[in-house]
């Protein structure tokens, strides 16, 4: 019963998004209706396919990391929840980690582990399936985390999601150039993984540490 | 020994001052009655309090035994018209979650999420997800907060909403036990809660004299 707070709001976090209406799932299935959908739009070349796959699974995972952003912090506040939690005693930043966090569970990690089955459609070489997938599982968290930032911007707006894209779209520019040319290193003899992989986790680092200030910062700003 | 202080506020919103040069003292057992009539800056000023609002001008604070004086936010109960429960969980799930958020460390409740809902009269809802509540019953899910983690203000905005006759008598008699164990209540309300304490009325001639 007397489970730590922070634990606690993982907990429910997790529950909420697994029960109906949460939209756990729905950032998947989101991934896999793009990365089916691309083949169709560019035609039966397997070559371009397989040329372009690791940017597709990017770009579909930026897609489907911002799509179920706009209600992270809109649900609560529309509750009161988030009342309650800017006014309690366990720091904002923190409660904003966790919640990201949870988020980033349900369904950023489930994008990773389906890239590789993706990658599949895409013709993608199955030497560069490690590559995707250990790119994706570094580089999503910072999606999340940048998108929360845009999520606490429009918390009060009630179409806030097209706007949170607008917002965080042209911020996670470096990440996708960084995860897609350390996803595509696998298969071109040009470019290293390490490298872009390195600078992938160090912006990645960087959105753990300073996203949660801007997301709380904006928070209590909306609130009042 | 609880004591809330509150001196020479000053609560704005949208360029316009709702209250002006408040000030007033809460001491063990005290409650703070706020009426006036809608628009009067009643929940902007429980908003204030709950330290969701900075003040324009002026101090509130909370002092206790154990700990210095402090922004009563973090010690406070918030009861808004929004309920926050999640409709996709159930009574339970969203009590024990308030608990672990809420409860202030070193205070242990006589209360769990069961027996919090039996003594607001709704130990069959427990459950339920609160999607399936009514009104009244939501309202209970968050009134059963207050006795599952004891805090020693509590904020009540409008606390009677959608509460039936027996739902009110109980959250009076709650709210009666509370003031008697040395916890103060500030409550902004239309209808009389049955408790005596200060009133301010806001919205009206002598508006910051709490009497």
């Amino acid at each position: 019963m007397t489970a730590s707070p922070l634990a606690a709001l993982f907990l429910r976090e997790i529950r909420v998004a697994r029960r109906i209406g949460g939209g756990g799932m729905m950032g998947v299935v989101f991934f896999l209706i793009l990365v089916t959908i691309t083949p169709f739009a560019i035609g039966p070349d397997l070559n371009l396919l397989s040329r372009i796959g690791p940017a597709i699974l990017w770009i579909a995972a930026l897609l489907s990391t911002l799509l179920g952003l706009d209600r992270l912090f809109q649900a609560d506040h529309e509750d009161g929840s988030l009342d309650l939690m800017l006014a309690c005693e366990t720091p904002l930043e923190l409660i904003v980690l966790v919640k990201c966090a949870a988020h980033w569970t349900v369904t950023g990690l489930p994008l990773v582990i389906a890239a590789p089955l993706f990658g599949l459609m895409l013709a993608l070489e199955p030497d560069s399936f490690g590559a995707v997938a250990a790119s994706l599982l570094v580089g999503t968290p910072a999606l999340t985390l940048l998108g929360a930032i845009g999520a606490a911007l429009t918390v009060t707006l009630r179409r806030g999601g097209l706007l949170t894209a607008i917002l965080v779209l042209p911020l996670a520019v470096p990440i996708l150039i960084f995860g897609v040319s350390s996803a595509a290193a696998a298969t071109s003899a040009t470019t290293p993984f390490l490298t872009p992989f390195l600078i992938l986790c160090a912006l990645t680092l960087g959105a753990i540490a300073s996203a949660p200030f801007a997301v709380a910062a904006a928070l209590r700003h909306m609130s009042e | 020994m609880l004591k809330a202080t509150c001196e020479s506020l000053d609560i704005g919103r949208g360029g316009r001052l709702l209250v002006e040069n408040l000030g007033f003292t809460l001491e063990n057992g005290r409650a703070l009655i706020v009426s006036g009539p809608n628009g009067a800056g009643k929940s902007t000023l429980l908003r204030a309090f709950a330290g969701l609002l900075p003040p324009a001008r002026g101090r509130w604070s909370l002092a206790c035994d154990t700990r210095e004086a402090q922004e009563p936010g973090a010690l406070a109960h918030y009861l808004g018209h929004a309920e926050a429960s999640k409709p996709a969980l159930t009574a339970r799930e969203n009590l024990e979650f308030w608990h672990a958020m809420l409860a202030l460390p070193g205070t242990a409740s006589a209360h769990t999420p069961d027996s919090a809902l039996a003594a607001l009269g709704a130990p069959q809802i427990v459950d339920l997800p609160v999607a399936y509540l009514s009104a009244g019953q939501r309202r209970r899910v968050a009134l059963a907060r207050l006795l599952l983690a004891p805090r020693p203000l509590w904020i009540l905005d409008e606390p009677l909403t959608a509460l039936d006759t027996a739902g009110q008598a109980l959250l009076q008699a709650m709210m009666r036990e509370h003031l008697l164990l040395g916890g103060l209540i500030v409550a902004a309300t239309h209808a009389p809660l049955g408790i005596n304490g200060l009133h301010l009325t806001l919205g009206a001639p002598g508006d910051g004299a709490a009497a």
